[in-house]
């Protein structure tokens, strides 16, 4: 059942309210500009599907245009940040933080300053753009940086509350967006707290061991849970979001590892130097048990209708319930 | 501020302090970029000395004109200039390289205050640079920033898209320097991939241009000052200077852009240093 504890939305399972992560994003920066007059917009033309446009009408002043170039929007706004503005980037996740990886390596992260990277358009769920638009690998680029932070916020609302702790945060931080409209789970009640993973779902009796956890991030922490309550009779499920990929909130996932003893991971990217790849490396040396990993498998994407593309990749309701059952049978006797 | 003769040779006799201790630390590090360095050593002991309204001991006072080095390569200049300055003791120079020093073979912002950002990697220096200077117009600051580029780096993509952002902002705060020094690693610029019209570039991207030599203080400051005169457009000086200045054997030599100088070969060029090439008698000897 879901975990009352977080006011999570009432009509999640019948008729969830849809909207794009990238819209809440949108509203949250509005209201960090409000909140802190440093807080400063810089985007490489894509005011408008980036869901930026409304900050630059709100805040003309404190909008600055990069034009189609996003390795100087990566390193003017390095120069912002330096000098004392907290600068949120937009782009397509291909091309921020893809193109202009060595730029944030260097002149963010290396150099340390706050400069927020926001990757929109992540995941095959662009759809009909094709491979060349669908970021798979940005997760990874971005973990492997020290010092910098991964956020992933599963709906609009977490995205609206993702994006005012990153202008609070006081280093590097990537948001992670997606296009297209996804069920809200969330509401302004539930808490958010950087780096704290959060328990969706847990079997209706809370004493008895659960049968398998799924670790989910991103808006597919949806068909996480829809898997989760279909197999309610027959398994007992927890499912945590992880909205903070990095710094990974390693003592949930141990102690819900070692309490389910099977492990699933569910992300929209490659599962290679992901949410799968991150969970593995701590369970590997803390709690070694057995994982199945629900992603992109080494491939890229392809033009398609968001839904197709994820029941194509295996990554729909149906596949997760396959995932679950499947490490639960590889579970020692 | 007009420069009088007595500040010209103040400056030059610091520049020939910058290169000693340039040698002196490349020797010690066993590794590092030679030619370059000792090519800018006017330059940087021009800013250091004359030009950069900031507090040694205070590298952090918000005030303070920014110099950003964007070809960090050639920063044992800098933490020479640095030194000679007051930013820290001269000996310290003697750790450039080395593990657990603030002298990071390429620089640091976070090791070392005063280094303003982190470089290396080429052509993201003017960028960081037209960030800083566009925040300091949003806050109506009254400090300069200068960038310090290398010609080689004038291949990198990135430099022309900060150069459109900064051409098309007008940002009129910023000043950079090009070392035109002629050289890269592969060899001759005009050889591995020509840049002229470097000039011509410059200002269809609306930058106001000037030439000097960059060994000479008096035509370099002139530049800086009519920089700040104009309101319309960020300026690029293109600062022509002799890679390895200073000294006869390097000079020129695209050879010396990426070695350090033998222990033997340290001995004769310092020499060559403290004596103005054998013209007075040193008391080094």
């Amino acid at each position: 059942m879901l975990n009352s504890d977080l006011k999570l939305a009432k009509n999640i399972f019948d008729t969830p309210d849809m909207a794009p992560t990238r819209d809440g994003f949108g509203t949250g920066l509005v209201e960090a500009g409000e909140k802190d007059s440093r807080v400063v917009a810089v985007c490489a033309d894509l005011a408008e599907s980036t869901r930026i446009l409304a900050f630059k009408e709100k805040f003309p002043d404190r909008y600055i245009e990069a034009g189609v170039a996003e390795q100087n929007l990566a390193t003017v706004a390095s120069g912002l940040a330096n000098y004392g503005k907290i600068p949120f980037i937009a782009s397509y996740a291909t091309f921020s933080p893809g193109r202009n990886n060595e730029q944030i390596r260097t002149t963010v992260s290396i150099n340390n300053v706050p400069v927020k990277i926001v990757g929109s358009h992540a995941g095959v769920s662009v759809g009909p753009d094709g491979a060349t638009h669908q970021a798979l690998e940005d997760i990874a680029l971005m973990r492997v940086q020290p010092r910098m932070t991964v956020l992933y916020p599963c709906d609009r609302e977490q995205a609206r509350k993702a994006t005012l702790a990153a202008a609070e945060h006081q280093g590097p931080v990537y948001l992670r967006l997606a296009r297209e409209k996804t069920p809200i789970m969330t509401t302004a009640q539930t808490s958010f707290e950087f780096g704290k993973a959060q328990l969706m779902w847990q079997p209706k009796d809370r004493r008895k061991k659960p049968d398998v956890v799924v670790f989910a991030t991103g808006p597919l922490l949806y068909n996480a849970l829809i898997a989760a309550r279909d197999l309610e009779e027959k398994l007992a499920v927890v499912v945590i979001n992880i909205h903070t990929i990095k710094p990974l909130d390693a003592a949930t996932v141990v102690q819900w590892a070692k309490k389910a003893g099977a492990v699933v991971t569910v992300e929209e990217h490659q599962v290679a130097g992901g949410l799968g790849g991150a969970i593995a490396e701590v369970l590997a040396s803390q709690a070694p048990v057995p994982v199945e990993f629900i992603g992109v498998h080494d491939q890229f994407g392809q033009s398609g209708e968001p839904a197709e593309l994820i029941a194509h990749y295996h990554m729909d309701a149906p596949s997760i319930i396959d995932a679950i059952t499947k490490v639960k049978a590889r579970k020692a006797k | 501020m007009p420069l009088g003769e007595d500040k010209v040779l103040e400056i030059q006799n610091k520049a020939r302090a910058i290169r000693e201790t340039i040698i002196e630390m490349l020797v010690a590090a066993g590794s590092g970029h030679t030619a370059g360095p000792l090519g800018m050593a006017d330059i940087f002991a021009t800013f250091y000395f004359h030009i950069l309204n900031h507090e040694p001991h205070n590298p952090e006072w918000e005030e303070r004109d920014r110099l950003i080095l964007s070809n960090g390569h050639i920063v044992p200049v800098r933490y020479a200039a640095m030194a000679h300055a007051g930013y820290f003791p001269v000996a310290e120079c003697l750790t450039l390289r080395k593990f657990g020093s603030r002298l990071q073979g390429h620089p640091e912002r976070t090791k070392l205050p005063g280094l303003e950002t982190t470089s290396g990697p080429l052509g993201s220096g003017l960028g960081q640079a037209a960030g800083i200077a566009y925040g300091a117009r949003m806050d109506r600051k009254r400090f300069r920033t200068y960038v310090v580029m290398s010609d080689g780096e004038q291949d990198a993509g990135n430099t022309w898209e900060a150069a459109m952002f900064a051409g098309n902002n007008k940002l009129h705060n910023l000043t950079a320097v090009i070392d035109r020094n002629n050289i890269q690693i592969n060899g001759m610029t005009e050889q591995v991939m020509p840049l002229e019209n470097l000039r011509g570039k410059y200002e269809a991207f609306n930058w106001h241009v000037l030439e000097v030599d960059g060994h000479n203080i008096k035509q370099f400051c002139d530049a800086i000052e009519e920089a700040k005169a104009i309101y319309e457009k960020p300026t690029v000086i293109i600062a022509h200077t002799i890679p390895g200045k200073g000294i006869k054997e390097i000079e020129f030599d695209y050879t010396w852009h990426g070695k350090p100088p033998t222990k033997e070969e340290a001995k004769k060029f310092l020499h060559e240093l403290r004596t103005l090439g054998g013209k007075v008698k040193s008391e080094h000897q």
